[in-house]
This record gives C-alpha cells, sequence and structure tokens, in this order.
C-alpha cells in the first residue's frame, strides 16, 4: 500500500536512456564522424566472410600491384597481394575481427581491475592509498612498451597474452584517473547520506560514487582503446603479436616492411587501416568530451 | 627546496629497488629460457644445464638479486648475454645516441607544438582553433610504425630523396636522422599543442588580459608580454614529462630505422632475455622518468612563484 501513496516520476528505461546518450554525439561532428568509423570497421569485422573477396590465408601470385587481377584471372586484387599472394584487401578485412575482439577485450579488462583499486584508494585513503599508489607510480614510471614488450618476450606472443599485458600496464593508469574523481566525489552530501545509512563500503563506492565518474571514464575509455590499437599494432609490428598466419594488422606491415622500399603497397594499406580506427576512437572522446562539457 | 630533493631522491631510490626486483622476479619465471636463446633451440638439456651452471643461473634467485645490486651500486652492470661484451660497453654508446636523436625530436615538437598551441588558444573556437585540434587528433591517431611507413613511401620510393635506414654504417650522418625525427615529431608534437592551446585558452578568459585589450594595447602586444608568459607555464611541464613517453616512441622508430640507440637495445634485450643488460635499462628509464618529473615540479615553481614546496 505505502509504495502507492508517493508519486515517483516514471523513470525511462535503461535501454532507452542509452540511446539518447548515445544520440547526443551527433551534436558535434567530430564525434559523429569518429563514431561513423567504428560503426564502419565494426561492420566490416562482424560481415568479414561476406565482405572478403578471397580467404584470408589462400595464397596466388605473389606481390600483385593494387588492381591486379587473380592467378585465373577471374577476380580482382583490389589492393594487390602480399609476398606470399595472399589478398591484402581480404587480409585486410579479416584483421579487423582481430583488432576489434582484442582491444576491446582487453581495455575492459584494465577497468574491471583498475576501478576497483582506484575506488578503494580514493575512498579508503591511508595505507590502502599509499601502498597502491606507490605501486601505481612504480609501474608508470616505466615506458609503456618497455612493460610491454617485457612482459610479451616473457610469457610469449598469444591474445590471452596481450589481454594480460595491457591490464597490467593500463590498470595503473585507471587506478589514478579513479582516485582522482572519487577524492573529489567522497566529499558529496549524498555519499555522506549513504554513510549515515550505515551502507557498506563497497556498496557506496560501486554504486553511489562509481556512476557518478562515469563521465570523465567513458572519455577516457574511448581514448584508451585508441591507444590499445596503437598497442596491438605496434606489438604485432615488433613481432610480439597475434601468432601468424592469421590476418594482424601489424603483422602484416611487420612482414611487408623489408619490401617497403620497392613495393610499399604491401605495407601501406594495414597502416592506413589502423590508423583510421585509431582516428574513429580518437574522434569519438573529443567529440564526447565536447558534448559533455557543453551541459 | 632541499627536503624535496631529499624526499624525490628517496623516492627514486625507492624506486629503482622496487621495480629491479620485479624485472628480476618476472625473469625467474623462465630461467632455462636463457641458455635456450643463448644456445640455440637445438642446445640438449645438458648442455643447457652446463651452461646455466657455469654462469651462475643455479644459485638461489636471492643471492643472484644480491650479488647484482651490489655490483651495480659500485658502478659493474654485469655481462651482457647477447652481445658478449659488459653492459657499460654498449649501453653508453646506445643511451647517446638515443639522446641525440630523442633531443632533436623533442625540440622540434615542442616548437612546433608551442606555436599551433598559441595560434589555436588565441581565439578559442574559431577557425584556427578548430583546424589546430583536428590536425593533433588526425596526427597522434597515427601510430609510430605507420607514419614510418607512409614517410618512407613518400621520400624513400616515390621522390628517392632520403635513405630509407639510419644504420651510421659509415659515421654519423644527419641526412639519415631526417626520417626518425619527423616520425617522433608527428607522433608528438599534437599532445603539445593541445596542452599549450588549453593553457592559452584559459589565460585569454583572465581579467588582466581583457584589461590589457580594453585599454588599448597592440594584440600582439597583448598575447606577447601578457599572455605567452602565463600560457607557457603548463605546457613546460607536459614537455617534460613527454620524455618519458618519447622513450617508448623511441624503440618504434630505432626499430623501423635500425638506429643503434637506447630502444633498439632494449628492445634486443628483452627478446632475448638478456637479465643484466634489461636491468640496467630499466635502471635508466626509472631514472630518467623520475629525474624529468622532479625537474618539471622544480621549474614549475620556478615559472609560476604562486606555488611553493609544501
Amino acid at each position: 500500500m505505502t509504495d502507492q501513496a508517493v508519486s515517483v516520476p516514471r523513470r525511462e528505461s535503461s535501454v532507452l536512456r542509452f540511446a539518447r546518450g548515445l544520440a547526443l554525439i551527433r551534436e558535434s561532428w567530430v564525434g559523429s564522424v569518429g563514431l561513423a568509423i567504428i560503426v564502419f570497421w565494426a561492420l566490416v569485422a562482424i560481415f568479414a566472410d561476406v565482405l572478403a573477396p578471397f580467404p584470408p590465408n589462400a595464397t596466388g601470385a605473389p606481390m600483385t600491384l593494387p588492381g591486379g587481377p587473380s592467378l585465373d584471372g577471374s577476380m580482382i586484387h583490389y589492393l594487390g597481394t602480399d609476398q606470399l599472394g595472399r589478398d591484402i584487401l581480404s587480409r585486410i578485412i579479416f584483421g579487423s575481427r582481430q583488432v576489434l575482439f582484442y582491444a576491446p577485450l582487453a581495455t575492459f579488462c584494465a577497468y574491471l581491475v583498475g576501478i576497483p583499486m582506484g575506488l578503494a584508494a580514493g575512498y579508503r585513503r591511508g595505507l590502502t592509498d599509499d601502498v597502491l599508489s606507490f605501486f601505481a607510480n612504480v609501474i608508470l614510471s616505466f615506458p609503456v612498451l618497455v612493460l610491454y614488450i617485457l612482459i610479451i618476450a616473457t610469457i610469449g606472443a598469444s591474445g590471452s597474452n596481450i589481454v594480460i599485458a595491457v591490464t597490467f600496464a593500463s590498470a595503473p593508469g585507471i587506478m589514478r584517473i579513479v582516485r582522482g574523481l572519487v577524492l573529489d566525489l567522497r566529499n558529496r552530501e549524498y555519499v555522506f547520506a549513504a554513510e549515515t545509512r550505515g551502507e557498506t563500503p563497497w556498496r557506496i563506492m560501486l554504486v553511489e560514487i562509481l556512476p557518478n565518474a562515469r563521465g570523465p571514464l567513458i572519455v577516457d575509455a574511448c581514448l584508451r582503446l585508441g591507444y590499445v590499437v596503437i598497442t596491438i599494432g605496434t606489438l604485432g609490428f615488433l613481432g610480439l603479436g597475434l601468432p601468424p598466419p592469421d590476418p594482424d594488422w601489424g603483422g602484416m606491415v611487420s612482414e611487408t616492411r623489408q619490401f617497403a622500399m620497392f613495393m610499399p603497397h604491401m605495407a601501406i594499406y594495414p597502416c592506413i587501416a589502423i590508423s583510421s580506427l585509431v582516428l574513429g576512437f580518437n574522434l569519438l572522446a573529443d567529440g564526447l568530451r565536447e558534448v559533455s562539457m557543453r551541459d | 627546496m632541499l627536503i624535496f630533493m631529499a624526499r624525490r631522491f628517496g623516492t627514486m631510490v625507492l624506486t629503482m629497488l622496487v621495480v629491479s626486483i620485479l624485472v628480476f622476479l618476472f625473469l625467474e619465471i623462465n630461467v632455462e629460457g636463457v641458455a635456450i636463446k643463448v644456445l640455440g633451440p637445438y642446445s640438449s638439456q645438458e648442455q643447457r644445464q652446463i651452461w646455466l651452471e657455469a654462469n651462475g643461473y643455479n644459485d638461489a634467485a636471492v643471492w643472484r638479486y644480491l650479488r647484482w645490486l651490489g655490483n651495480f651500486v659500485i658502478g659493474d652492470f654485469g655481462q651482457s648475454v647477447r652481445f658478449k661484451v659488459p653492459v657499460s660497453e654498449v649501453l653508453w654508446p646506445r643511451l647517446a645516441n638515443t639522446g641525440i636523436l630523442g633531443g632533436i625530436a623533442l625540440f622540434f615538437a615542442s616548437l612546433i607544438g608551442l606555436t599551433l598551441g598559441v595560434i589555436a588558444g588565441m581565439r578559442e573556437g574559431g577557425g584556427r582553433d578548430r583546424a589546430v585540434s583536428v590536425t593533433s587528433i588526425l596526427t597522434t591517431s597515427v601510430p609510430e610504425f605507420a607514419s614510418a611507413t607512409f614517410l618512407i613511401s613518400i621520400f624513400v620510393f616515390q621522390l628517392q630523396l632520403l635513405p630509407g635506414t639510419s644504420g651510421m654504417a659509415e659515421g654519423f650522418d644527419l641526412e639519415q636522422l631526417i626520417l626518425p625525427v619527423m616520425v617522433l615529431v608527428i607522433y608528438d608534437f599534437g599532445y603539445i599543442a593541445r596542452m599549450t592551446r588549453a593553457s592559452m585558452a584559459e589565460v585569454m578568459t583572465t581579467h588582466y588580459i581583457r584589461t590589457a585589450i580594453l585599454k588599448g594595447l597592440p594584440y600582439g602586444q597583448v598575447i606577447r608580454q601578457h599572455a605567452l608568459r602565463n600560457a607557457l607555464i603548463a605546457p613546460f611541464t607536459v614537455i617534460m614529462l613527454q620524455i618519458n613517453w618519447l622513450l617508448s616512441g623511441v624503440i618504434v622508430v630505432e626499430w623501423a630505422f635500425g638506429y643503434k640507440g637506447f630502444g633498439a637495445l632494449l628492445y634486443e634485450a628483452s627478446l632475448n632475455q638478456d637479465i643484466y643488460l634489461i636491468e640496467a635499462c630499466a635502471m635508466v628509464a626509472v631514472f630518467v622518468a623520475v629525474m624529468t618529473q622532479t625537474l618539471a615540479d622544480i621549474g614549475y615553481t620556478y615559472l609560476n612563484p604562486r606555488i611553493r614546496f609544501s
């Protein structure tokens, strides 16, 4: 009976609110372009089987120039073939699956580790903060790429190890950002109210504080996604990426780089692909920041 | 000030200690890998054991660590298994090479970044501001290895103007430095430009700038004499902290162009589990990181007298 007494304005479903938040990005053309690029690559990854003219590891005439015919003359290699005669366009299309699977997964794992650390450090302060902050400083005092190379070179190159390395190297940075946000939010009235109600610390951190810190974190996640894409590409370029023969953009550059002096097309197209995806994430982050600053 | 420096020094030593222990423990995961790397994948189990025994790898890890630490403190960095010479013999020349490459890159990145940032921040939201913002997002989105590929295909393949590698086989050659420097500058100037722009835009909204404009000073003079001094304080810190980022970029660039520097050395050492070389490189990296941060803090208080050490 009593729950009928107070009239609470009906809250829209969370799906609808999310969609509405997403629609806000239309207000910034930079963000819209970014989102469009990401959606484009996502669609390419999903429909790779349909879009790719050749299987990713099928071989034909090696080092065909862009637009050249396939071996039996029935099809065209729009972006040419690589040193083993594999169609570059098809490999880029299939390579987008790798990047778009591992980059979000790795970023997600990094947040899964970094957020609780940051919440604990910022909310509990004291010894927890000192210890966590010291270790974050230790890891961050290392050039990031050195950390990746050290980890991957020791535990071996594979998709899951890239996720582990990214988590290990990014979690401290995320922790620092979350900690900074929490230090500000923990002095708000609603947090005091929750403390007075006797809510447990973790409930306060996760239910009261974290949702209010989401704005800057979403922008940061976007930037970080772009950076993780760069990292995966760079590791592939250094020969520490996803194992061959499955296509991986960084790996494609690394395999064909030695021919770049006379046949640059083999390395250039994967480079354009990876740069455009990173650009998409960075533009989206910029657009989100612009929109969130406006209101 | 002295207390501040002493505390920073203490933190640095502590950080280096923890990093060195972590690196050591990390490479403990696979000690036999070292023997495989040295003797080759087709060496027998006994050969590897003999090699490990002869080089002291079978002692307890604690002893090996303490022995390394003791030697490190007195300046003996140990022997590199990859290059088969004392670590310091390869480390210092490589570090000097990277210093040249990084120094030139940082100079140009700062110059371009500061200039563009000031131009963009003078009128927030204007046409130039938008152009600079989009340009800086664009250039920071291109990974170093990708811009290296683009530049090689333009300047080496199409125009045939520049050499595509920077091995410096016949002595030092400035021409071979152009492409590596360009790659680093392209990737790094955007961030500096964005930070400068934010700082400049903030200064332009202050009351004293408004006063200066309203009392009829020429716009150029307001920018040069009133705005710049305050607007360049924050970017100074950014540039100092950029050095740490540069170290990551340097690895890719040196590897891509075959430049014999610190980054390529570190990469090779990591691939070969060359533990003493990795430790020495890690110590250098941490030292650089903490030093640049300390310099940034000291410089910041010098440039901005309102901030004091607490």
